[in-house]
């Protein structure tokens, strides 16, 4: 799992490729976990090089969505392969998460 | 075609049980969804064992065997650590585990929802997990 992240103004542009497994979460969990994220009022992820997702990869996102909530900040998934986005919707995660098709709607999302 | 495979209890051999539960798929032309839903249930059950029931000790075993039997696929996993107490088992909600920033307690879930038969035994010593999957 490789994570980059670009900042622009008020926004984290994270981009994950590869895969994450009860192995490479951590370090999503790492991310996501730095304080100077709550500095932000947006963070979106870029999955398209996102291949695979396991449980331990969900429970990262599951684990910071409320506190990225109490702080305002939009988490906002776009560009997911459709056998990723399946694997949120088994969970019904789909409902409970942003997850947009593609960065011009993310963009649009996250300014409403 | 190989049918099974063998790995210490290292959170990296994931990757390599997947690797081989897609080259074993391989064969049946199945949509993506379908072969990453099946990948994915185990997965989960391999990660569980690694981590849970073995503790991530290199000098334990994990070992999964797959066949097909009247359209279904069958996959074994067997290991020789604590053995899954499924009468304690409950469904995760969802939204308690975000209202609680809980990070763990959805692989299982996942494994129900995927497959069409989930069994775990066990001997005292010897524990073994049985997934089966209809395909067409």
């Amino acid at each position: 799992m490789k994570i980059t992240q670009e900042i622009k103004d008020n926004t984290i542009i994270m981009t994950l490729d590869g895969e994450l497994d009860a192995s490479s979460s951590v370090i999503l969990d790492e991310e996501l976990s730095d304080p100077k994220i709550m500095s932000y009022s947006k963070i979106l992820v870029d999955c398209a090089k996102l291949n695979y997702i396991s449980s331990a990869g969900l429970g990262v996102f599951i684990s910071h969505l409320q506190r990225f909530e109490d702080a305002q900040i939009k988490l906002i998934f776009y560009n997911m392969q459709d056998k990723v986005r399946n694997v949120f919707e088994i969970l019904g995660l789909d409902l409970l998460m942003t997850i947009v098709s593609d960065y011009e709607e993310a963009r649009t999302v996250s300014n409403e | 075609m190989n049918n099974s495979i063998r790995v210490n209890c290292t959170k990296k051999n994931l990757k390599l049980i997947r690797d081989f539960v897609i080259e074993y798929l391989n064969a049946f032309a199945l949509s993506d969804i379908m072969t990453n839903q099946i990948v994915l249930a185990v997965d989960e059950i391999c990660a569980n064992l690694i981590i849970h029931a073995n503790h991530e000790n290199p000098d334990k075993y994990i070992h999964l065997a797959v066949q097909k039997q009247n359209g279904m696929l069958k996959f074994e996993i067997t290991d020789n650590g604590l053995a899954f107490q499924r009468s304690k088992y409950k469904e995760p909600n969802i939204e308690d585990n975000i209202r609680q920033g809980k990070k763990g307690g959805v692989g299982i879930a996942l494994v129900n929802r995927i497959m069409d038969k989930v069994e775990f035994e066990s001997n005292g010593t010897q524990n073994v997990c049985v997934l089966y999957k209809k395909i067409k």
